[in-house]
């Protein structure tokens, strides 16, 4: 039993059940659904998952550090306007520039909310619950009533989403989800052998020690939100792409579903804890839940409530069962250590 | 050094917001001859009626040590439960009671999580702010629904006390509740203390989760009467209604003084707050700005109103320290030795 319990860790425990209700959901909405395991949903849940994905990733970096950025949407929105409005004036624009734009505009937004709160000291959720506001205006007040429209953009970036990277059976991966799960993939490697992601955790999960302890605490946040706000630009850059055209309420309440997938994916709101594997499923269960209850004819009205209710479930699951799961494992752990040392005796 | 430390109580937040309260009525005097208009005036109030009233147990919420980011949805859904059943052919009475029953059922099932359950309110809230929003989307889809009875849209409009609505009269009843009821009673000297030090409190007998329970629920029923306001005041009803409506009231609460932390802040500050964000919107609508521009100042308000604290308490440390050097102390009492331990301690990053 102990050996069992070594091999699981806590949040292996809640991947794997977090994947056991995404195959009960996905049976589920097979027998309901005529014709529902065909390469069409899966196209359609993975372009709609993509952008969420990416944008989660910075999400999650931030969060790991104890704090919570609600400006995602608002710089998902201003990338994509502005980039949009650079290339449809200057279409022969390279991909790289356009893509470096984006990148670079969502680091500099990212980089206000990061000084404001590593070196403004002030709490995250006022800070972010500010440029929420401050950049959507921004926005509106920049792209007033002028949409960015899909004629105006140049071929290659209209045909951007449809490029298929390779072909597994009858299901393409498509080059834009082949990236979003690719920095998955990266930033969880960065947050199990880099130092940089091990102070996120750090941090995440005592603040106060880990400056005692001489951790740069305020370069890591920093530098957590200008990842997430780079990230975020690269999601404005596929919400471009992927929706062509973009007006000044672009990609609004887009932080709600981030933060949803987040939650949902057994990232700790308060910190510390969380892998962006499970983020990634977290942000999987919501795409299949959206693109099925469209596919059901249930009211696209009742998709908010139930992420709603979703995140309540998943933070309440996290503090009512986890916690005692961890001190289930943490014990076994001493139990473990105390055999190994006593054993040798014995012989 | 007794003259001193008179001078710096001078110096406190409230007076600070008086002062830049004071500068902004002279600029939108300055700006508009229409200002000083009892019209103006009482526009000025009632086009954020349902924000301000809220602010005020917004205040008791974060000086106990949380948040609630659902007020604005609960506020919409109150709304339109009225507004959907009104339009199935219930009566408008039993539909105001129903929307208001519902308002402190969604506070007490947030506060039944954050107090019996211990998740963080932050969490929690935000599960709400989705959660209700959705529940008003599933009530109204995307129609719009009006044509209440005349009483009911005379509430929210003006001319019911002079030349003042109902709401306004509501909201300085309401305040001067507030006030007594924040600073002259036991329980907001228990929601302090729970906001201080919430492991103390219930250490010293404090019924810690009854009072985060029932600031919960009563928020929740606040929030649903000004969804009544709302719908009284505009006379029709969208899904939509109230969205966004928590960044005003925390900007108002948070530049009143009120710590995010909790423990501190004054219903005072709060009431000068308020009165500093309606002038500046009304001023900033007299000069013809767009809604989204006033957004964007409130925003960056709610930052300043944190920022500004931090940076005059390290100015003040480095200005103390400095003074040390120059001629030494005897040991430091109370209040310095709280301020050494201050500048010891590392900044909190942040407080879910």
């Amino acid at each position: 039993m102990t050996s069992i319990r070594r091999i699981l860790r806590p949040e292996q425990i809640r991947e794997l059940s977090l994947l056991l209700i995404i195959v009960g959901v996905v049976l589920f909405f097979g027998s309901q659904i005529d014709n529902y395991y065909t390469p069409r949903t899966f196209q359609r849940i993975s372009s709609s998952v993509m952008i969420i994905m990416v944008v989660a990733v910075g999400e999650t970096l931030v969060v790991l550090t104890r704090n919570i950025d609600l400006s995602v949407s608002s710089i998902v929105g201003l990338t994509a306007y502005v980039a949009g409005q650079q290339i449809s004036q200057n279409n022969d624009m390279s991909p790289a520039t356009l893509i470096a734009l984006a990148l670079g505009l969502g680091a500099a937004l990212g980089l206000i909310n990061g000084l404001l709160v590593a070196y403004g000291n002030i709490p995250a959720i006022v800070v972010t619950l500010g440029t929420l506001a401050i950049y959507r205006g921004v926005l509106v007040q920049y792209g007033g009533s002028k949409n960015i429209l899909v004629r105006d953009l140049p071929d290659w970036l209209v045909d951007l989403p449809r490029v298929n990277l390779f072909t597994i059976g009858e299901f393409e991966i498509r080059l834009l989800f082949a990236v979003a799960l690719a920095i998955v993939i990266v930033f969880q490697l960065v947050l199990v052998y880099l130092a940089y992601g091990r102070r996120l955790y750090a941090i995440g999960s005592n603040p106060d020690a880990a400056q005692m302890a001489g951790l740069p605490t305020r370069r890591t946040v920093l530098l957590a939100f200008v990842l997430c706000g780079a990230l975020s630009g690269l999601g404005g850059f596929m919400y471009l792409a992927r929706i062509g055209t973009i007006s000044s309420n672009a990609a609004q309440g887009l932080h709600m579903q981030v933060i949803a997938a987040v939650v949902v994916g057994g990232v700790n709101i308060f910190g510390g804890s969380g892998t962006m594997i499970g983020m990634m499923l977290g942000a999987v269960l919501m795409g299949i839940l959206e693109q099925s209850l469209i596919r059901m004819q249930i009211n696209e009205f009742w998709k908010d409530a139930f992420f709603g209710l979703f995140i309540l479930l998943a933070v309440a699951t996290d503090a009512l069962l986890m916690n005692r799961v961890r001190d289930l494992w943490a014990r076994s752990a001493a139990q473990l250590h105390l055999a190994r040392r006593t054993a040798p005796q014995k012989e | 050094m007794p003259r001193l430390r008179d001078w710096r109580e001078l110096l406190r937040w409230e007076t600070l917001l008086a002062v830049i309260l004071l500068l902004v009525i002279a600029v939108n005097i300055q700006m508009s001859p229409h200002f000083l208009g009892t019209r103006n005036l009482v526009n000025l109030f009632q086009l954020s009626i349902e924000k301000i009233i809220v602010a005020l147990i917004m205040t008791f919420i974060i000086i106990n040590g949380e948040i609630d980011l659902s007020v604005a949805s609960v506020m919409g859904l109150s709304a339109c439960l009225f507004a959907w059943l009104y339009e199935q052919g219930t009566p408008a009475e039993v539909a105001i009671l129903a929307a208001l029953a519902a308002g402190m059922l969604c506070g007490a099932f947030m506060g039944f999580w954050i107090a019996y359950a211990n998740l963080p309110s932050l969490a929690v809230t935000l599960a709400g702010l989705i959660l209700y929003r959705g529940m008003a989307r599933i009530l109204l889809e995307d129609r719009s629904v009006g044509q209440f009875p005349h009483w009911f849209t005379r509430l929210g409009q003006t001319d019911q006390f002079g030349p003042l609505s109902f709401g306004i009269v509501l909201f300085v009843v309401l305040f001067v509740v507030a006030l007594i009821a924040l600073h002259f009673s036991a329980f907001g000297r228990h929601v302090y203390v729970i906001g201080n030090n919430r492991s103390a409190a219930r250490y010293a007998g404090l019924k810690v989760r009854r009072t985060k329970m029932a600031l919960f629920v009563l928020s929740g029923l606040i929030a649903g009467l000004c969804g009544l306001l709302l719908a009284a005041r505009l006379g029709t009803v969208r899904a939509n209604a109230a969205e966004e409506f928590e960044l005003d009231i925390i900007t108002m609460v948070l530049l009143g003084g009120v710590s995010i932390f909790g423990g501190t802040g004054t219903m005072i500050g709060v009431g000068l707050s308020i009165l500093v964000v309606l002038n500046l919107r009304n001023g900033m609508s007299l000069a013809h700005y767009s809604g989204n521009i006033q957004t964007s100042v409130v925003g960056a308000l709610l930052i300043a109103s944190v920022l500004l604290p931090n940076l005059l308490r390290d100015a003040r440390q480095m200005w103390l320290r400095r003074g040390a050097r120059r001629r030494p102390r005897p040991v430091a009492g109370g209040q310095e030795e709280e301020e050494s331990r201050q500048t010891v301690d590392p900044k909190p990053i942040a407080r879910s």
